[in-house]
Order: structure tokens, then C-alpha cells, then sequence
């Protein structure tokens, strides 16, 4: 399916039990951070029901209009009937560009619907810019990591609208913008929704270990630190930090995966990451560079970590975490 | 049950180095391996087939030479591999490599299609679900267990964020699985001297017969405009410091940032 131009920004809004998910908050802010000298709208497209609480968080965060669908076959997430009612709205509206979170549920259903309408589809991108491309206005270049961090590739969908593609989450800040008033569009689906998957039960994550990229204090540890994990353990656990890890310790097998961070990780944003005896390969820093602060401590002084690093510590990370440990703990004893 | 695998062979990426001056990629003698994701894909599939019967049918796509991953299959117990390999499909991205996969797997009946979640090389999680799309099954991604399967239907854990969903689906369906789903077995002895010499099943496109307006570079909807290596940005000098002074400079950081707890 090809139309001739399109136009608007349209973002998935992924929500559950009222609340919306911020990876889509993000992308409202940078789509109407973007478009804003343009002619271009950020439509927020959501499935389901849409209080007045929703309705004005969408509007603070930038979005200048909103397409609702409150059928009650897609108020919950369903990838195969959501795909079916977004492809209907891209038929309806003819969007230039669709753009989802890089969540489980946004990579799960953006491909295929990228693959019904016959259009590119960007994944887990890292960075949007206005891309002018052969007299095309207001098309995106989208920007993603690949070969596990080391590369980065910036990809554009010059003959297929609407262009598609999937953020990480974490990666644009969410902002309050001055959004006087978002128009509220009703969709009436007319698609029959027959998905035959079916929720026989959900299971909270028993270890809460999902807020690391929400923490504001990460400690974190690579192989350099293997035999001494225990110490990195205490030192988080007193500072109230989240314990990170590299990629090395969880295929090891001595980390669990929700701490790992990184490429293959989850991407954090900490006001302060302390990086233990992990040497720093892009897979890594990819995910944590952005931190408003950095410590690196380890033996190598050519480690790349390094060349992130706000204070670079050469040493041995078993040593200085003794220190620091005698050194907490005394200012911890009462 | 029919079982179909979708693998790939890439770059060990963690092999891979960035020559610090010129900011290029090293690429020079890195080995290929199977998609860490994908052989714990083949893994779940020849248990599946252990328990429940059937046979289990690999497919790539891919220059030649990945013949030879293929056959290391075979030693591991897949019953059948094809290769779908001819110029017209490089340069394909996932829109075009999933039109040459399924248009592959059509040729066939299989009850489940199972692929990694994403390729170490690409990270873009999306050739199984567009698959899925092309084939018209549902499919359901991010699945770590395989809960269990009956006549009909298959029932699964699948892993998001913050939850697991417990799901229930009629064959046939496609899924993308972790790779912590099942740990992948070794090759087995015999395996690899019954199958040194069996042929792998190549397929180009005049057995496929897709449109070369839908393949390779042309045909695919996303175009790289440019790649680059990640700029060096040394903000700091790091420094060689005694365990207890660097200690203290720690600390100096971790109150200058409000990191340190209130109690201390």
C-alpha cells in the first residue's frame, strides 16, 4: 500500500489500568518538539477509553490532536486486533510518519502492521531528525545502533508512508509544553476483531528489579568484579542504588537479566552510574551514557569506559570498594 | 507437529572492535555464529519434537557459506534445512527478508514457526512477527516458556516488563522466543558423521518466483542513508589513585550528587 504524500505525526499511546506509558509520553514531546515550525500535527492514537485525565495528559505533553477508538475489544492489548484498527486508521488518515515505544508491546506490533501496509519500519531507534529528503518535506531520519552498539545507521523510507518506527524507551526526555487544546477524533472500527490469542493469566515480575531504569542511583558491575560481586551488592544495597551489570556477568549467569544494561539491556539515565571493573564496550556505554554523572573504576587504564566516564578511576576495584565500604559503613553507624 | 525454524548467521558482535583512531569498524576476522537467539530457537523446537513427534525444518537466508551453519544443524537433529540464497535478495531489509522467508515457508504446512527474538548483527526483533503477518497466523513475541501443547493449541509464558502473560493460541502461529527459553544442547557425534555429507536444500528465486521490485535494496521501504562508529568523547583523564583516596573522591561525588543516603 502506497499513498502519495500523508501527513501528521501519529504516536501509539501503550497504556495499562489508566496509566500511560512514558516511552509514548516521550515521543509526543519529540514529535512536537520536531514539527513545531511546521504544518505537521502529533496525533496521539490510543485504543481505548479516554478519560479527561488522559485526554489532558496527551494535550500537556504536546500532542495537538487525539484519535480514540473506545471499542471494547481493543480497550485491552491485543497485537493482533490493535493491528488490525491501527492499519484501518493509517488507511483512514494517511499519517507521514507512525511512531511506537520501543516496549515488548510496541516491537511486537509495529512489524506487523509495517508489514500489512507495505512500509519501512526503524527499530529501537536512538535518535529522530527532520529529514529533507528529494523535496519531501518533514520526512524523519531515524537513527539506530546496530552491531550490538558498535555502528550506528541512520535509515529513511523515502517511497512508503507512513514511515514506522519503534523508539527505546528512556532515550528523549518527557516535557510538559504548552498545548492549549487537543481535538478529540472518534474512530468506529468496522474491522471484524477475531484474534484468537487468548489471557489465561498474568503474572506480576516477582523480582522488582524493573526500576533500574527508572533508578535514580545505579551500581554497577562487570567481570572485573566477578569474585567480589558480594562487595558491589553491599555497597548498593547501602546507598539505596539499583545493582547494574554488563552483558558478561549475565551470560555468566551470576547477574540476572533485568539488571543487565546496555544494547541488549535496558537503556538508564541515572543522575549518578557507578561502572565496577566493566571495561565499557559500546554494547555497554550504549545504554548508559547518558547519565548525568559516571565513576568508572577499573585496572585497564585503555578500558573505553573511560572515555565516558566523569571521574575515571584507575584500580583495583576490589580494593577501593573495601575502602569504600569501611568508609559507609562508619558514617552509617549511628 | 510440523515445526519450522527461521535462523541466521551473523557477525559475534562482541568479537567486534572499533579502531579508536579512525572510528571504523574492525571487521576483519570476526567469526560467524549462529544467532544466539535462533539456536535456542532450534533447541525448543527439537524438544518439542522429542515429546509431541514431527519434524523440524530450518530456513535462512543468506549468502552460500551459511551452508555450513546449516549443516551443524543437522548434527544437532534438525531433519531438514533450506538455504534461500540468490543475488537478487541482498541488501534486503526485514519488509523484503520476511517476503523471502514466508514465500519459503509457504511451500510447506507447519503447525508452529519458531524464530530468536532478535539477530546480534541487527537488533530489530522484526522478521518473525512480519513473517507471521505475510503467512497470516498470529503470531506472539518475547516468549521464555513453552507451558505446554495439545491437539489444538499451544500455551505459552510470554516476558514483558513489568509482567508475564500466561496465553493460549490455536496452531498454526508464529513465535519469537528468548534466549533463555532452553539452553542449546551439543552436537551429537552421530549426528555429525550420518549428516557430513547430506545436502542442504538451496533455494534462488526462480523456485521462489517473488517480484524483483520486492527485493533486495530496491525493493525494500527503508534505505540507509549513512552509518558512522560512535564518536570518542573523552570528557575525562582517569586518574591512578590509592584504594582510599580514590575512595574519598567517590564519596566526594556520590554527596556532591545527593547520591548518598539521607541516614549517612
Amino acid at each position: 500500500m502506497r499513498y502519495d504524500d500523508g501527513k501528521d505525526c501519529f504516536i501509539y499511546i501503550q497504556h495499562e489500568h489508566g496509566v500511560i506509558e512514558n516511552g509514548s509520553l516521550e515521543l509526543i514531546t519529540k514529535a512536537k518538539e520536531l514539527l513545531s515550525d511546521t504544518e505537521e500535527n502529533v496525533v496521539a492514537v490510543l485504543l481505548g477509553t479516554l478519560d479527561q485525565n488522559t485526554h489532558d495528559t496527551l494535550a500537556d505533553y504536546g500532542a495537538d490532536a487525539i484519535i480514540v477508538c473506545e471499542h471494547p475489544d481493543v480497550s485491552a492489548y491485543d497485537c493482533l486486533n490493535h493491528a488490525a484498527v491501527l492499519t484501518e486508521i493509517i488507511e483512514t488518515h494517511h499519517p507521514k510518519s507512525f511512531l511506537f515505544p520501543g516496549t515488548v508491546r510496541g516491537r511486537e506490533l509495529a512489524p506487523r502492521i509495517s508489514a500489512r501496509v507495505h512500509t519501512g519500519l526503524t527499530a529501537d531507534a536512538t535518535r529522530i531528525e527532520l529529514d529533507n529528503h528529494e523535496g519531501q518535506t518533514h520526512s524523519l531520519a531515524i537513527t539506530r545502533p546496530a552491531f550490538g552498539g558498535n555502528l550506528f545507521a541512520t535509515i529513511i523510507t523515502p517511497d512508503h508512508v507512513p514511515q514506522m518506527a519503534t523508539i527505546r524507551p528512556g532515550v528523549f526526555e518527557m516535557k510538559k509544553v504548552n498545548t492549549p487544546y487537543a481535538k478529540r477524533i472518534d474512530h468506529t472500527t468496522d474491522v471484524e476483531l477475531k484474534s484468537p490469542i487468548e489471557i489465561e493469566a498474568i503474572i506480576p515480575k516477582e523480582n522488582d528489579n524493573a526500576s533500574i531504569a527508572d533508578a535514580k542511583l545505579i551500581v554497577s558491575a562487570g567481570r572485573g568484579v566477578k569474585d567480589c560481586l558480594d562487595m558491589v551488592q553491599h555497597v548498593a544495597k547501602t546507598l539505596n542504588a539499583e545493582l547494574g551489570a554488563s552483558r558478561a556477568l549475565v551470560d555468566d549467569g551470576v547477574v540476572a537479566k533485568l539488571s543487565q544494561v546496555g544494547q541488549t539491556g535496558s537503556t538508564v539515565r541515572p543522575l549518578l552510574y557507578m561502572a565496577c571493573g566493566i571495561s565499557g564496550a559500546l554494547q555497554h556505554t550504549a545504554g548508559m551514557d547518558k547519565s548525568e554523572t559516571i565513576i568508572a573504576i577499573n585496572n585497564d587504564p585503555a578500558a573505553p569506559i573511560f572515555d565516558v566516564a566523569d571521574l575515571g578511576i584507575i584500580g583495583d576495584a576490589k580494593e577501593i570498594l573495601t575502602h569504600l565500604m569501611r568508609r559507609l559503613d562508619v558514617s552509617n553507624t549511628p | 507437529m510440523n515445526i519450522a525454524v527461521l535462523v541466521k548467521q551473523v557477525p559475534n558482535t562482541t568479537e567486534i572492535k572499533v579502531d579508536k583512531e579512525t572510528g571504523a569498524l574492525i571487521r576483519k576476522g570476526i567469526p560467524t555464529i549462529i544467532n544466539p537467539d535462533d539456536l535456542s530457537a532450534v533447541e525448543v523446537a527439537l524438544k518439542l519434537k522429542a515429546t509431541h513427534g514431527g519434524k523440524v525444518h530450518v530456513f535462512t537466508m543468506g549468502p552460500k557459506s551459511a551452508e555450513s551453519m546449516l549443516r551443524e544443524l543437522y548434527a544437532r537433529g534438525v531433519d531438514d534445512a533450506t538455504l534461500l540464497c540468490d543475488k537478487a535478495f541482498a541488501g534486503s531489509d526485514t519488509w523484503s527478508t520476511s517476503l523471502v522467508l514466508s514465500t519459503a515457508l509457504k511451500r510447506h504446512r507447519f503447525d508452529l514457526v519458531i524464530a530468536g527474538r532478535q539477530a546480534i548483527d541487527g537488533d530489530t526483533a522484526q522478521v518473525g512477527p512480519q513473517v507471521a503477518e505475510f503467512l497470516g497466523i498470529p503470531h506472539i513475541s518475547y516468549v521464555d516458556e513453552i507451558r505446554g501443547v495439545d491437539a489444538t493449541h499451544c500455551f505459552l509464558r510470554k516476558k514483558e516488563e513489568k509482567q508475564s502473560m500466561h496465553l493460549k493460541c490455536p496452531f498454526p502461529l508464529l513465535i519469537t522466543v528468548l534466549d533463555g527459553i532452553a539452553k542449546p544442547r551439543y552436537m551429537n557425534m552421530t549426528h555429525i558423521f550420518n549428516n557430513a555429507s547430506r545436502d542442504v536444500e538451496i533455494l534462488d528465486n526462480d523456485a521462489l518466483a517473488i517480484e524483483k521490485a520486492d527485493l533486495g535494496i530496491k525493493g525494500s521501504p527503508t534505505k540507509v542513508k549513512k552509518t558512522y562508529a560512535k564518536s570518542i568523547t573523552k570528557k575525562t583523564t582517569a586518574e591512578s589513585l590509592a584504594p582510599e583516596d580514590a575512595a574519598e573522591r567517590i564519596l566526594a561525588v556520590l554527596r556532591e550528587k545527593g547520591g548518598m543516603p539521607d541516614a549517612l
